[in-house]
């Protein structure tokens, strides 16, 4: 075979993994490993690519937040999947449409009581903020600014769990 | 890692362990087994000086006829059923094992046919593996037949945004009437549909390449196994990953094989092709070919 021996310590830990962890003759050894357990690891490590080092750099630590590990951790990772998986994108429309909003019941206050005029081509924009002005004024940009503190913190959160 | 509490795992194993097996003595020196890596056909027992294996032990041959288990001492401490049940979750303990485990394999696989067992295969002692080795003859002489002469390429597939930008282009934008009394909201929604159709029509472009890429490949190996592509915030990798996939090659086919990865990579824009190897036979042991617990 030409070239040098590929070697364990040059091999791309993912690639070594998804080679060696299920694969190989099973034999029965006289230590018994649940093989089973290795195959549940084996499913986790598929999303392992980097050395440990750079995992842990990157900040994943599933060990020790692993559902099948640690309980605790099961709810938290339930959050941050549903996080992640969706809420990027809605919250980004949400704070679209907000801003939509905002900028309608900012022409419904400016036109006074007259509002069936100002904002023709959207009604649901307009029965809302007709019903209370003042005071949907004042929530609806404190709730954007609320928003864009939740993106924020969301932000960095993400980062620290390696997403 | 070191510092994972005891108690998780704890709760995630007593129901998934195996029901108490009849406890094997431990014959030989007290505190110590022996680690099967693979076995080999008519492998130079010089091939094995100097390899170690888990724990930096010297890796020694056990023959029977010629077939050579390749093995090691191990500490039970280490390597035992409750210890190991506990380090394999380790992810450092896990890493350091595959990479001494593969290391040895591969030696051996340089210098003749070996068939690599699965990770953390563990006997009593020297007499044992002899015993597996004259026991299961027939299914390592199976084994090693098939892939005797062979080797195992990795090829990783990356579709970077020029491979989608190079997509044919889907079906023109549509016209004004969806705008209609739209605002900022809808006009959003409306250039987000927009960018997820493109999106779509690319990535199917893409997959239909991955394919033919494949088939390319393919047509100059003996045999594949396709992985499912690695997570690319772990990996680092730029791109998409589209194809991981094990080609089973004869060595005469190396060469060849190796120069239409690099033809394909250099012929697709925004595709880079990645290959890895000779790795031993891993992906072409077949899984099913498992023996009835030992007597």
């Amino acid at each position: 075979m030409a070239g040098p021996p590929q070697g364990g310590g040059g091999a791309n830990l993912a690639d070594l993994l998804e080679r060696i962890l299920d694969k190989g003759i099973v034999i029965v050894g006289d230590i018994r490993v649940n093989l089973l357990d290795i195959e549940l690891l084996t499913i986790k490590l598929r999303l392992l690519v980097a050395s440990v080092d750079r995992a842990k750099e990157m900040g994943i630590d599933w060990w020790e937040h692993d559902p099948s590990l640690s309980s605790g951790a099961r709810a938290k990772q339930q959050a941050l999947d549903d996080e992640e998986n969706g809420t990027a994108a809605l919250r980004e429309e949400n704070r679209l449409l907000r801003e939509r909003l905002a900028a309608l019941e900012s022409r419904v206050l400016e036109s006074g009581d007259d509002t069936a005029d100002g904002a023709a081509d959207d009604d649901e924009a307009d029965n809302k903020a007709g019903s209370a002005p003042a005071a949907k004024r004042t929530t609806t940009r404190r709730s954007t600014a609320a928003k864009r503190g939740t993106g924020g913190t969301s932000t960095s959160k993400k980062r620290s769990t390696g997403d | 890692m070191t510092d994972l509490p005891v108690g998780a795992h704890g709760d995630a194993h007593s129901d998934a362990a195996a029901p108490a097996a009849p406890r094997p003595p431990q014959g030989g020196s007290q505190g110590e087994a022996v680690y099967l890596y693979g076995v080999a056909r008519g492998l130079d027992p010089a091939a094995l000086d100097q390899v170690t294996g888990v724990g930096g032990a010297p890796v020694r041959p056990i023959t029977a006829g010629d077939l050579t288990a390749l093995v090691s001492t191990v500490e039970l401490a280490h390597y035992g059923e409750q210890a190991l049940r506990a380090n394999l979750e380790d992810l450092e303990f896990l890493e350091a094992t595959a990479r001494a485990h593969h290391d040895v394999v591969d030696r051996a696989a340089h210098a003749a046919a070996t068939a690599p067992v699965r990770i953390a295969t563990i006997y009593r002692d020297d007499q044992r593996v002899e015993e597996i080795l004259t026991r299961q003859r027939e299914q390592f002489t199976r084994v090693l037949d098939r892939v005797a002469g062979r080797s195992e390429w990795g090829v990783k597939v990356h579709a970077h945004p020029e491979a989608y930008e190079a997509a044919p282009d889907p079906a023109a934008p549509d016209g004004g009437e969806q705008r209609a009394g739209g605002g900022a909201g809808t006009a959003y929604l409306h250039r987000r549909q927009q960018q997820r159709r493109q999106h779509q029509n690319a990535a199917r472009h893409i997959a239909e390449q991955a394919q033919a890429i494949h088939a390319e490949l393919a047509d100059h190996a003996v045999a594949t196994r396709q992985h499912p592509p690695q997570d690319p915030r772990l990996s680092g990798h730029q791109g998409t990953q589209i194809l991981n996939v094990a080609y089973l090659l004869d060595d005469e086919q190396a060469d060849g094989f190796a120069a239409v990865a690099h033809t394909i990579g250099e012929r697709l824009p925004g595709i880079t092709v990645e290959v890895t190897g000779p790795w031993p036979p891993y992906s072409f042991i077949d899984t099913a070919e498992t023996t009835p617990a030992d007597a």
